[in-house]
């Protein structure tokens, strides 16, 4: 009797494993399991540790970087620069991996393997993970850049530590920092005689053609209530119809099909579909590609880039209020379809979902009054400045037709390491020294840059002394040359100057 | 008729420059995977490129930004709108070439450099640039073992071309050594190639 019984355990306690098993393979083998929530726990469950910042929200996507089962860190490297090749270029990188590959640098990757992304930045590791996801201990510099001829000698006080937490620099972007820069920038004052954020340029950028825009289906004219191009069949909501026709998009030729009807973006404006009740960000795309490139970049968009559900405010592990924390975000979430506002975009959106002590000091802000003033068309466009000024700022880029003024989607972009913000936001408005040191000071960045800095960055300072007295030394060089040039000239008569010298130069390709 | 005399001279050539190899010492010998010497391979390649940096010295650099003056060249040529330097269209064309994976890779050092990172490292590096500057016309072969790979290296001498290059080098706030003068050594290319 009780042999039986246990042997009924047996066969429960077996098909339960047998169950498990199968749950957790599911969850491993397919991506599928992502984005089912109960499949979802399954995939969560076999997460060798939680991933950083920088991937947590995409971190259920596993084959976005482990792109086949038994890869080895090529593979994984490869998955790295699939992401983030282009901006590490358009940051100037100041190490990249081609910067190694001379052979008299075997020595040194074998102290630390430059060239691999996850020699410093090893995912779920959280126990050892410092601040930019760096998991190496924060001396890592001094593996390579010590000694007399690596360390300059204004630096030979300095700790190990430091070089990347003061302020002065980075590992990767340095287009701030670097010295004849600092140099360059060394005398504004904290505030610029005219502060002035770029301005909007979408529709010239579409009239001047430097992107792919369908001007011929939507030329940029004003459209009225009778010229809407929804299916005659659909009963279109009043409200709907009347907020499109206030909105830019009306008063600039896009009509409802832009957005309703798929368009190829490749072929700008032809339309390859049916209608599309709620279009997604595909919708925008035609028209805003590198804007959906940067949302589909940042956080807010990386989740539906990897093809995952989209990004909520509950998956984020900054503080979010409570209320919106099932909000999916897409475009429409911060743009409302039919009322694009790009100010309520550039504050309140962002605001109603995030409740940190940055976001929550801002409207006791000076950047905040000077937004009111402007919106208030007491100030001119470009002096108020809102959270998309710094966080998701007005930049050029460049396009295949040339270039033109986009919003920067990728909130990212600007941030970590915080240098990063410099030249694109703040030297807009502020001085170079200025911006170093309020962003080197975290409380002055908690309460939203409601005062001046506490602490004072020396980096232009060394920068300025190191200048000048390398031009004294090349001028009283100079000096000496030009002595014993004018003895040898008067003694020799005769002989080339450098001017004629110049003209042999000439003569040989002429 | 032509093709053929045009094969036997460079044939001639070859057994020159291979007999050339042969009696000097051994790393001038030293044969690359395909059989052709490393130093047949790294002189034709020195030539090309000493020739390319020449003509754009002279051409781009020398000729709009010293005689025209109608732009600057500067290492911050992006921020600045200048035209690149010499040696750095030297380095990212070294860079570049680097990304195929060819069976060599070059730079360019000096014993003086503006730039840090363009001081010789290894031991054969040291040597070569040592003895460029001092044996004018001369240039200096080894080999070398780095990691576990051995090498052919060659240093060719760098020279002044052009005034333009003794006057930035010796103007520039950052540069170790102000008195170059037209024609002296400045630094060398080194190239190596993977020796079995
Ligand atoms: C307009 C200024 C300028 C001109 C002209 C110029 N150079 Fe340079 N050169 C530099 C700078 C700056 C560097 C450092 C670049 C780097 O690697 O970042 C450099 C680097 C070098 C180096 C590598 C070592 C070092 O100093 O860092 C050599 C060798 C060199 N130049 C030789 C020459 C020769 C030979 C010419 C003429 C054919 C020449 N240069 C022309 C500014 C110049």
């Amino acid at each position: 009797m009780a042999k039986k019984s246990n042997k009924q355990y047996w066969i429960i306690w077996g098909a339960l494993s047998v169950l498990v098993a199968a749950y957790l393979t599911y969850g491993l083998l397919e991506k599928a399991s992502a984005t089912q929530p109960l499949m979802a726990e399954g995939r969560l469950m076999l997460l060798p540790g939680h991933t950083t910042h920088a991937h947590h929200q995409i971190e259920l996507a596993c084959e976005s970087c482990h792109t086949e089962a038994f890869g080895g860190g090529e593979l994984i490297q490869e998955a790295c620069v699939s992401c983030h090749a282009e901006e590490l270029e358009l940051g100037d990188d100041s190490h990249p991996a081609s910067k190694f590959d001379d052979p008299s640098n075997v020595e040194r990757l074998e102290v630390l393997d430059a060239q691999q992304c996850i020699t410093c930045h090893v995912e779920h590791k959280p126990d050892i993970t410092n601040p930019m996801g760096v998991t190496l201990p924060q001396d890592f510099c001094a593996h390579c850049h010590s000694g007399e001829d690596e360390m300059p000698p204004d630096h030979k006080d300095f700790g190990f530590g430091g070089c990347t937490e003061a302020g002065c620099h980075n590992y990767h972007d340095n287009r701030a920092l670097y010295e004849d820069f600092l140099v360059k920038h060394s005398t504004k004052p904290w505030l610029l005689d005219e502060p002035q954020l770029p301005k909007r340029a979408f529709a010239e950028a579409a009239m001047e053609m430097m992107m792919p825009y369908p001007m011929d289906q939507y030329p940029l004219e004003p459209l009225s209530a009778e010229q809407h191009d929804a299916p005659s069949s659909m009963s279109v909501d009043p409200k709907v119809h009347a907020d499109w026709l206030a909105s830019s998009h009306a008063k600039n030729g896009v009509n409802c099909s832009a957005c309703h009807v798929n368009q190829d973006p490749e072929t700008a404006g032809e339309m390859v579909g049916q209608w599309i009740e709620k279009p997604d960000h595909t919708g925008c795309q035609s028209c805003h590609d590198k804007e959906i490139k940067g949302f589909l970049a940042g956080k807010h968009g990386s989740p539906i880039a990897q093809g995952l559900a989209p990004m909520t405010p509950a998956k984020a592990r900054l503080p979010m209020k409570s209320d919106v924390h099932d909000t999916a975000l897409t475009c429409s979430t911060c743009h409302d379809s039919h009322k694009p506002d790009t100010r309520k975009a550039a504050v309140e959106s962002c605001m109603s979902c995030h409740n940190d002590e940055h976001t929550l000091a801002y409207k006791a802000s000076p950047h905040f009054k000077l937004w009111q003033d402007e919106i208030a068309g007491k100030a001119p466009a470009g002096s108020g400045v809102s959270c998309a000024s710094c966080h998701m700022p007005r930049v050029d880029v460049e396009t295949e037709e040339g270039s033109r003024m986009m919003v920067q989607h990728n909130q990212n972009d600007t941030l970590r390491p915080n240098e990063k913000m410099i030249r694109p936001v703040c030297m807009s408005c502020h001085g170079l020294g200025f911006s170093i040191d309020a962003l080197a000071d975290p409380a002055l960045i908690k309460n939203n840059f409601n005062g001046k800095p506490a602490k004072h960055v020396d980096s232009i300072d060394m920068a300025v002394a190191k200048d000048l007295e390398a031009r004294q030394k090349r001028e009283e060089e100079k000096r000496k040359r030009a002595e014993q040039a004018s003895e040898e000239v008067s003694a020799e008569a005769e002989g080339s100057t450098v001017a004629e010298e110049y003209e042999e130069d000439f003569d040989e390709y002429n | 008729m032509k093709k053929a005399s045009a094969l036997k001279l460079s044939l001639i050539a070859l057994g020159v420059l291979a007999t050339a190899g042969v009696t000097a010492t051994t790393a001038i010998a030293a044969k690359t995977d395909d059989g052709i010497t490393a130093k047949t391979m790294t002189d034709a390649l020195h030539t090309v490129m000493a020739a390319d940096r020449k003509i754009y010295t002279k051409l781009i650099i020398s000729r709009l930004a010293k005689k025209e003056k109608v732009i600057t060249a500067s290492e911050h040529w992006k921020d600045e709108k200048a035209l690149v330097l010499p040696a750095q269209m030297f380095r990212y064309a070294s860079e570049e070439v680097a990304k195929k994976k060819p069976s060599f890779s070059y730079k360019l050092l000096s014993e003086w450099p503006i730039n840090k990172q363009n001081a010789p490292k290894t031991k054969a590096e040291k040597e070569g640039l040592k003895f460029i500057a001092a044996n004018p016309g001369k240039n200096y072969y080894t080999e070398e073992k780095l990691g576990k790979k051995k090498y052919f290296t060659a240093v060719y001498a760098d020279t002044a071309v052009s005034p333009a290059c003794v006057s930035c080098h010796n103007d520039h706030k950052d540069t170790p050594r102000s008195d170059f003068k037209l024609g002296e050594v400045m630094g060398g290319v080194v190239i190596r190639v993977p020796l079995k």
